[in-house]
């Protein structure tokens, strides 16, 4: 019951009350640049899902299982091989998931594609590593609670960032043919939905 | 090019933030106060600097098929230069940055910039892009901070503003959803600004017959 309690106060925490894009602006440029229509928004959503939670499982792997451990501790390796380490992790993540993708799956390959070369620059995956090493790595976790709990945490963050960047998408498309003064329309309004959505989601602040 | 059109380039033509749109997570994260806009502008631009300068070095070697990931991999050891820098010697910026600085190895400015200059040009036209490009990130970043420090909690680098307004401040700016807000408004007005000036432009030719030596302004936003 308790182990429940706390998988689901990570899910409702990455979802809603500290969504990546709309309260810690990380993943801001596919939110900006991948928002016009919504099927386009959600293969982005869902390839930055498969990702995330690959990278999250992965980096936690490496930094509890290597970098933090007992022999190799006192060469302190996650103060300066953390940055290199973690985004060569994912560089590499997303060339092999676009390779397997496309020898596997291919169906799911030609709608997600495009998106994935996209990804290893998007700032939201390498902020969910780096946020779990922040969470997870309390001296009362162990290796298996802190790589469930990174995994799930990565899984829940793409599901926040794809809710944000459908609706957005959803209001953008509706924009389209709103009367939008000259200097106010594309990106700049674009952004003061945006922060309509933040102060909606403001609203779920402290519930956790 | 001249090497002065390069450098100017970066801060109002091609200004990172403003007309390419790039790097928009630091400008909305790190932009609540002046200190912390400054901060990650200079981190940045010694990061896109350094790294301009690595990878037009390397121009050669580098294999083209591979050149994103050489080219991460340059910039992640210069922000980890950055970083125990500033863990040595600025504690809290480095605390107030948070989890922000290590994330400017994914600024796209930064990569952008590696794979669309620096891999292209000679040594020192790369450098002087990179001045450019910093300076104007780092401007950017200041006129969103300052926009949202003034408004949102009446101070200026931390220090609050004699008047006594503190009961004035609109506490909305400091939060996410005033990030958001502040930035849209700023880009519209930078359009409206530079519509106006394509406009007075424009009628200038009408009525006098001489064309502007400068080149026009493109602050569309696309």
């Amino acid at each position: 019951m308790e182990t429940a309690l706390v998988y689901f106060q990570i899910m409702f925490l990455a979802v809603f009350v500290q969504n990546f894009v709309l309260s810690k602006f990380l993943g801001l440029c596919p939110f900006v640049g991948v928002s016009k229509r919504r099927s386009s928004a959600f293969g982005m959503g869902m390839a930055v899902i498969f990702v995330m939670t690959l990278a999250s499982l992965i980096t936690m792997l490496i930094y509890r299982g290597i970098f933090l451990h007992p022999r190799l501790a006192q060469y302190q390796l996650d103060q300066y091989l953390k940055i290199v380490c973690f985004i060569v992790v994912i560089a590499a993540l997303v060339q092999f998931v676009e390779m397997a993708m496309h020898k596997l799956a291919p169906p799911l390959y030609k709608s997600l594609g495009i998106y994935l070369p996209l990804i290893t620059t998007n700032c939201a995956i390498l902020g969910v590593t780096e946020l779990n090493v922040i969470r997870f790595t309390g001296e009362s976790e162990t290796l298996g609670g802190a790589v469930a709990k990174s995994a799930v945490n990565g899984i829940f963050a793409g599901v926040g960032f794809t809710l944000a960047l459908v609706i957005m998408a959803g209001i953008r498309e509706r924009l389209d043919s709103a009367p939008i003064p000259e200097a106010l329309r594309g990106v700049p309004i674009a952004f003061v939905a945006a922060a309509c959505m933040a102060l909606a989601f403001f609203g779920f602040a402290g519930m956790v | 090019m001249r090497v002065t059109d390069i450098f100017v380039r970066g801060i109002v033509r091609d200004n990172p933030v403003f007309v390419l749109l790039l790097g928009l997570c630091p400008s909305l994260a790190v932009t609540t106060g002046l200190v912390d806009a400054v901060g990650m502008g200079l981190a940045a631009t010694f990061v896109l600097v350094c790294s301009n300068l690595i990878v037009s070095l390397a121009r050669g070697v580098i294999p083209t098929q591979v050149r994103i990931p050489c080219f991460i991999v340059v910039i992640a050891t210069f922000v980890t230069i950055v970083q125990m820098v500033m863990s040595a010697y600025f504690p809290d910026l480095k605390a107030s940055l948070g989890i922000y600085l290590p994330l400017i190895v994914v600024n796209c400015i930064i990569l952008g910039r590696a794979e669309a200059f620096a891999s292209r040009n000679k040594v020192y036209r790369s450098v002087v892009d990179g001045l450019g490009m910093g300076a104007g990130f780092t401007l950017a970043l200041c006129a969103i901070a300052l926009v949202r420090e003034v408004l949102g909690s009446w101070r200026l680098f931390g220090v609050p503003i004699s008047g006594g307004a503190d009961s004035y401040t609109l506490t909305l700016f400091v939060l996410a959803p005033g990030g958001f807000l502040a930035m849209g408004l700023l880009l519209a007005l930078f359009n409206y600004l530079g519509a106006e000036r394509q406009r007075r432009l424009a009628l200038a030719e009408q009525g006098v017959e001489e064309s502007p030596d400068e080149p026009v302004t493109d602050a569309s936003g696309t």
